[in-house]
């Protein structure tokens, strides 16, 4: 079994309600000099055969990410 | 004098209307605590923190708004044995402001539930059920999305069960209370059970704790 | 670049685009060239529509507000106004579920919230395909989702609703969604801008690239290659909409603004073109002062659907009250610009005019079309010798209860948080909604109904029964209807017989509302839904209010005491256009209008006398379906006879001739036959009672045990879906 990491982001100029509100209740805590805040999702798995990266990037594009909204990115550590 | 309940209010905060109603509806009176403020508003006898999606539920739910201005006044006002009550929201922004043990999760159906449920009354020796007997059962309905609560029921001072633990609460937990009994958290809505015309009028027995 | 001309990229026709110098006077700029292509377009100009709309009865002594402006409001009584207005969101739905109804949900409801009313409630009507297709099942679950996510976020209720399967909706669902509101004491807030001198101020969110088609077209011109991937699917907010709805309550009940109007389909060309041409005053908006969530070309800022946002016109000195305001509720506010003499909206980028034309050419000036009316042949009626008659009929009758178009909606309406406010009276589930008006003894009950298997026999009688369906909802709940709001989903209205049954379909959807005396007050039509194989079924959706004078009146649908007797008021059904059936064409009775009006005029009548100890309007499925909700909700049984007719089968689940089932005590049967006239037939079918559902039809007995009846009803939906 190899470990992916798959990061599923916001993608560039969608809007990000999370990040939106996040953001503003980091100022209202006093923390200054924040800028645009995203928020997106770590999904860690486990898969086994001889393309684990190519399998993660087939499961992004059938199911974890939505390709409309969002990106995501493929690591595989080690 | 009747008893002055604050209903605190913060952005998302969506059961503010009702919950007043309900409080006036027991004979006392309501007045607004806005998220903003450093204060309680002056003569609170008991807070009621409302239902809803404060800051959109973002984060984790009621996460944003345990950290606004006016749950330091809350905390006061918890220590000094004021009585306080979360709804729904109010009960995660509880567990997250750490007045209350445990935190709530995910439901176990994955779905947002809106339904109306038996609860069985575990504890009467707490001013939320001191018109109730141990055993008794209330009608009372919850809309939630995450309201399974997670935690130590030993360690929980566990006020109200669900009959039917729909949501996968540990222990069927559907309300507990800190080790003095004066706060409170629920997820199912007291406040949507005070009028016979809505179908129950259980939810007085509940919120008749705001009143000392 | 594409040789095509950029108009035609726009969608506009050669006709159109010649046109736009003439009315200018010039050439339009590429803005202004763009401006246009989407408000000539359908969405925005009913070009296709406008001339059979005036078919409606749209005015009547509780009408405060009738189409035209964002909603319809009508007095209720008591001092109360509630506005109501439904909406489609097709499209977008079925590129993205969840966002595309999720900010249908949104958009409607600033509709409400730009006339200054406080949203109480919300239904949706949704078609989908069959489940047995994998796409519908993901295109459903992932619409009720966005619905969920977007109505209990804003805690609106949502209360009722209807849904329904056919493959003919497999490549175009349908996402109508509908809210109510009530105004506040400052009363009713309207689009025309006012006042010049007075100030423009667009508040809530950001403006990005959500939504953008067509315009993306010119945009992808003007910036650079790196930046062409550009999403048009808009995200939903509803925290930032909760945040506009209690801003807007405020502002409204403190009278701080002219003018009022949200930022919906073609953003801020549409909403501050309207505002410009109902008030017959121009604007000067400074695109320079958009709040943006990336940099945009000018085109873009003037047609991006981002949501959750308003735009307002508000006295010079009270624009820094109104900023305040919108400041607490943590909302970005931004004087754009301001209200002028004369007629043109002007726009500025970078200090030059990009824009600079009359607004009433974009909000009213659009061409005019009238559809080709080409009749379709008239159906042939069912051949019962094609439908084989079932062995055991109450087994069929059981598995016509697990049908995903008759089960149990419970999946759905569970999914939604149909009590906050503490308002909800009846709960969804049974004919219609009925939710108290707060600080009053009044109630209004809401539905939403559509007869499309009927409108595509017949779309006259399909339209009269859409209307008379939702009033007999109404009246069994016992609440007088006063006030409807329509959807109209159609193909294509430009090829074969569709542009005859939209007008077909207005007519008969007029004549029932005209003899039930119940004004249309706002409305909506999403035509073009069909794919290159695939047409969807006519759909007249009609969305109705009622009024109850005293909320604790209301009727259930449940049978209550054994012993009460149970009466059908109504005539015969039959299988054509069924459920039952489940085949295609078909030729239906005519709809009698004025008997059907006086069937739900008696049931009204023995409501507000207090006879009614249940009501339930017998529609899909049939009278033995009918007979088995009522039995499920009250979990008790009922023994029933009827006289046999052609067929068993037909006498159980056929379907139409505006039907009521009531229950009454035994000794008030006398009374309410008094209170029926000659032109409604009332016949007696027996009583509750048992623990089963039994019909006697002659010689024959059919029994379900009211818990396998519930079994099946309950598992229907679900088993579809898992």
């Amino acid at each position: 079994m190899t470990q992916v990491i798959v990061t599923v982001m916001p993608k560039q100029g969608v809007l990000d309600p999370q990040g939106q509100a996040v953001a503003g209740a980091l100022g209202q805590l006093g923390f200054e000099g924040v800028g645009e805040v995203r928020i997106g999702k770590r999904i860690e798995l486990a898969i086994a055969g001889d393309d684990p990266a190519g399998q993660a990037r087939a499961m992004c594009e059938q199911l974890l990410a939505n390709a409309l909204i969002e990106d995501y990115s493929i690591e595989v550590p080690g | 004098m009747s008893t002055t309940v604050a209903v605190l209010r913060f952005p998302g905060t969506l059961d503010h209307d009702s919950a007043v109603r309900a409080v006036e509806g027991l004979g006392a009176t309501a007045v607004e605590a806005w998220h903003a403020d450093a204060e309680l508003p002056a003569g609170t006898d008991a807070v009621l923190l409302p239902g809803g999606f404060s800051y959109g539920d973002h984060l984790r739910c009621g996460a944003i708004a345990s950290r606004a201005p006016v749950m330091a006044a809350v905390k006061r006002h918890a220590d000094a044995g004021g009585r306080v009550v979360g709804i729904c929201n109010g009960f995660q922004v509880l567990c997250e402001a750490g007045l209350l043990p445990g935190a709530l999760r995910r439901n176990a159906t994955l779905s947002f539930v809106c339904r109306q449920m038996e609860l069985e009354v575990a504890d009467d020796d707490t001013p939320w059920t001191s018109g109730l007997e141990t055993g008794a059962v209330i009608s009372i309905p919850i809309k939630n999305n995450e309201g399974a609560w997670y935690g130590d029921p030993d360690a929980a001072r566990v006020v109200l069960r669900y009959r039917d633990n729909l949501l996968g609460s540990t222990d069927a937990v559907a309300g507990v209370a800190n080790a003095a009994g004066n706060v409170m958290g629920l997820m199912p809505h007291p406040e949507e059970a005070c009028d016979a015309l809505l179908g129950s009028t259980d939810g007085q027995l509940v919120l008749a704790g705001l009143i000392a | 670049m594409s040789d095509v001309p950029l108009h035609r990229q726009l969608g506009l026709t050669d006709d159109e685009a010649a046109l736009i110098p003439e009315l200018l006077g010039r050439e339009p700029t590429d803005p202004e060239l763009v401006m246009f292509s989407l408000m000539w377009s359908e969405h925005c100009s009913y070009k296709h529509s406008k001339p059979l709309l005036r078919g409606f009865p749209t005015t009547g002594a509780r009408v405060l507000q009738g189409p035209g402006e964002n909603a319809g409001v009508v007095d209720v009584g008591d001092g109360i106004a509630v506005a109501l207005k439904i909406e489609s969101h097709n499209h977008p739905s079925a590129v993205e579920p969840f966002e595309g109804a999720a900010t249908g949900v949104g958009g409607i409801v600033r509709d409400i919230i730009a006339m200054g009313a406080r949203p109480i409630a919300l239904l949706d009507s949704l078609r989908f395909g069959e489940l047995t297709s994998a796409r519908s099942r993901h295109l459903f679950t992932r619409s009720v989702a966005g619905i969920g996510h977007y109505g209990n976020c804003i805690g609106v209720p949502t209360v009722g609703g209807e849904v329904s399967f056919d493959d003919r909706y497999e490549e175009s669902c349908l996402v109508n969604a509908m809210c109510v509101g009530v105004l506040g004491p400052g009363g009713i807030l309207r689009a025309a801008a006012q006042g010049p001198g007075n100030a423009l101020v667009l508040f809530g969110n950001k403006t990005g690239r959500d939504g953008i088609g067509g315009a993306s077209v010119l945009a992808s011109a003007e910036l650079d290659e790196a930046e062409d991937k550009r999403p048009s699917v808009q995200v939903s907010d509803p925290f930032t909409e909760r945040k506009l709805m209690d801003c807007c309550r405020e502002l409204a009940e403190s009278g701080t603004l002219v003018a009022l109007q949200d930022l919906g389909a073609a953003g801020l060309t549409s909403a501050a073109s309207e505002m410009a041409a109902k008030g017959g005053v121009g604007l000067d908006i400074d695109l320079d002062l958009v709040p943006l969530r990336e940099t945009l070309a000018p085109a873009e800022i003037l047609v991006s659907e981002s949501q959750e946002r308003m735009l307002a016109v508000v006295l010079p000195e009270k624009l820094e009250e109104m900023i305040a305001v919108c400041r607490r509720w943590d909302l970005d506010a931004t004087a754009i610009g301001s209200v002028t003499e004369g007629e043109n909206l002007v726009a500025r980028s970078g200090g030059a005019v990009v824009v600079d034309l009359p607004a009433r050419l974009l909000a009213d000036d659009a061409p005019v079309y009238e559809v080709p009316r080409v009749p379709a042949p008239a159906g042939i009626p069912l051949d019962l010798a094609t439908i084989p008659e079932p062995a055991d009929l109450a087994a069929a009758w059981a598995d016509l209860l697990a049908r995903p178009n008759i089960a149990s909606k419970r999946w759905i309406y569970e999914r939604y948080d149909h009590l906050v406010g503490a308002n909800t009276i009846r709960r969804p589930g049974g004919d219609a909604a009925v939710v108290r008006l707060p600080g009053s003894d009044r109630a209004i009950a809401l539905t939403t109904d559509c007869a499309e298997r009927h409108c595509e026999i017949d779309p006259r009688g399909g339209g009269r029964a859409s209307v008379l369906e939702a009033a007999r909802n109404l009246a069994c709940v016992g609440a007088r209807p006063v006030a409807a709001t329509d959807c109209l989903n159609f193909p294509n209205p430009e090829k074969g017989s569709t542009g005859w049954r939209l007008a077909e379909s207005i007519a008969g959807m007029a004549e029932a509302l005209t003899a039930l005396d119940v004004p249309v007050v706002s409305g909506n039509v999403s035509l073009y839904n069909e794919s290159a194989t695939r047409s969807i079924l006519p759909t007249p959706v009609v969305g109705m209010m009622g009024l109850l004078e005293r909320a604790d009146s209301s009727v259930g649908h449940a049978f209550a005491d054994a012993g009460d007797v149970v009466l059908l008021v109504g005539d015969d059904g039959v299988l054509d256009a069924s459920e039952y059936a489940a085949s295609p064409g078909g030729a239906l009775p005519d709809v009698d209008v004025s008997r059907e009006v006086a069937a739900i005029e008696l049931v009204l009548r023995a409501a507000e006398e207090g006879l009614l100890r249940s009501a339930h309007d017998v529609s899909g499925g049939g009278l033995a379906v009918a007979l088995a909700e009522s039995a499920m909700a009250g979990g008790v049984g009922v023994t029933a006879e009827v006289e046999p007719g052609r067929r068993d089968d037909e006498v159980m689940f056929g379907e139409g001739g505006g039907r009521m089932l009531v229950t009454l005590a035994a000794g008030d049967v006398a009374r309410f036959e008094g209170l029926a006239g000659p032109a409604v037939r009332v016949r007696w079918l027996g009583e509750v009672g048992g623990d089963a559902v039994v019909l006697r039809i002659g010689d024959n007995e059919v029994a379900l045990p009211v818990e396998r009846a519930r079994e099946a009803y309950e598992r229907g939906l679900p088993e579809a879906l898992a």
